[in-house]
């Protein structure tokens, strides 16, 4: 005889409660935390690099940045100005998982922090069933990508708030329709917000900028 | 492969309702996996099978129930199914949808050998009967 015994839990409660307490840390701080998801190399930490040159004399950035094996993103960073930033390299594992965040926040201070950043490692799969606390998910598809990345990556697309479309510049090379990858992102997330740009020109970059800004402005009104 | 990784988050929770239940072994882990969660049944199955190995879950597999995307659409009311993660009302076609399933990842048993030589009563007496 065989019996079935009953037992209601969440496969990753552990993570999701670690992720709480991060979420209700930064909702008291009023800070806005994102996470970055893409494919590898679709221009995460070069939008980033851009970012922290043209925004960190007037936002305070935390930055932590996810890899496999090196920490070669997190001393880009640093080169481009970042002064609070923190490599989390996961040796072998897929994915960020909210407890390596929080060890790298209990030892950082957050105090007068604007944003936290936390760049995923460079895969659309695993990080997607992995709550970090974050207020959002963005999501970078590269025009070299093809336009219907959305359709082959749903999950994520579902779970994003913010999709980044990115290397513009290189849009006379790729056979990849703007509105097609908008329209793809939007039968998976009718809600999905989208950003166009190129890191390299600087096209489209005033409105991720703008994005950014109205986004922690709301996240600091919340919390008075 | 994030499969491995959470086929031992299922392992820890189930060693350690088999510690907390006083359990002698467990047959099987029931899970529901929604097909929103990106996971690949056969990936986590084939995880599981091997990380077990060696472990007092050792012999012990998943029994996975997949989980579609269902809800209600809010403008026409009516239940819909999303099949090929479109999310568009098949009735009426309005993308206003109120989605309520296909992102569990969650245990929803587990399974043992019930045999006349295991006292249920005295599972979680402790033995207390059995001192005076
Ligand atoms: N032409 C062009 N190239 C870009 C642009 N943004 C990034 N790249 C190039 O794309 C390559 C990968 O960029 P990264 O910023 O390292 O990408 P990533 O997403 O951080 O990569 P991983 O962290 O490895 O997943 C680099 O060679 C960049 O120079 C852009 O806007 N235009
Ligand atoms: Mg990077
Ligand atoms: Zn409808």
């Amino acid at each position: 005889m065989v019996k079935k015994i009953p037992v209601e839990k969440k496969v990753l409660s552990e993570n999701d409660r670690i992720a709480g307490e991060i979420r209700s840390r930064l909702k008291d701080l009023g800070l806005l935390s994102l996470n970055l998801v893409s494919s590898p190399g679709s221009g995460k930490t070069t939008l980033l690099e851009k970012t922290l040159e043209a925004l960190s004399d007037k936002l305070k950035m935390v930055l932590i940045a996810g890899d496999v094996q090196t920490d070669n993103d997190a001393a880009r960073l640093v080169k481009a100005g970042g002064t609070d930033v923190h490599p989390i390299m996961t040796r072998g594992a897929c994915h960020l998982d909210a407890n390596m965040v929080n060890k790298v926040l209990a030892e950082t201070s957050l105090d007068g922090a604007d944003l936290l950043i936390i760049e995923n490692v460079g895969n659309l799969v695993c990080p997607s069933s992995y709550d970090l606390g974050e207020d959002g998910k963005v999501v970078f598809v590269s025009v070299t990508e093809g336009d219907d990345k959305p359709l082959k990556y749903p999950g994520m697309f579902r779970r994003s708030s913010l999709m980044i479309v990115s290397k513009l510049d290189l849009l006379p090379h790729c056979q990849f329709d703007v509105a097609t990858v908008i329209e793809n992102a939007r039968t998976i997330n009718n809600d999905i917000e989208v950003i166009q740009l190129s890191s390299l020109t600087g096209d489209g970059m005033d409105e991720w900028y703008r994005w950014l800004k109205q986004n922690i402005q709301d996240k600091k009104q919340a919390a008075k | 492969m994030h499969e491995l990784a959470i086929a031992e988050s299922i392992m820890d929770i189930a060693l350690k309702a088999k510690v907390d239940k006083h359990l002698d072994s467990i047959r099987a882990v029931g899970v529901r996996i929604g097909v929103m969660t990106d996971i690949v049944p056969e990936a986590l199955e084939f995880g599981f099978d091997i990380i077990v190995k060696d472990t007092a879950l050792d012999g012990c597999c998943l029994k996975i129930e997949r989980i579609p995307v269902r809800g209600t659409c809010r403008s026409c009311r009516k239940f819909i199914e999303v099949e090929d993660f479109v999310f568009i009302c098949p009735h009426c076609a309005s993308r206003d949808l109120e989605i309520t399933q296909g992102q569990e990842l969650d245990i929803a048993f587990i399974e043992i050998d019930d045999d006349e030589d295991t006292p249920v009563r005295g599972m979680d007496s402790n033995g207390e009967e059995n001192t005076g």
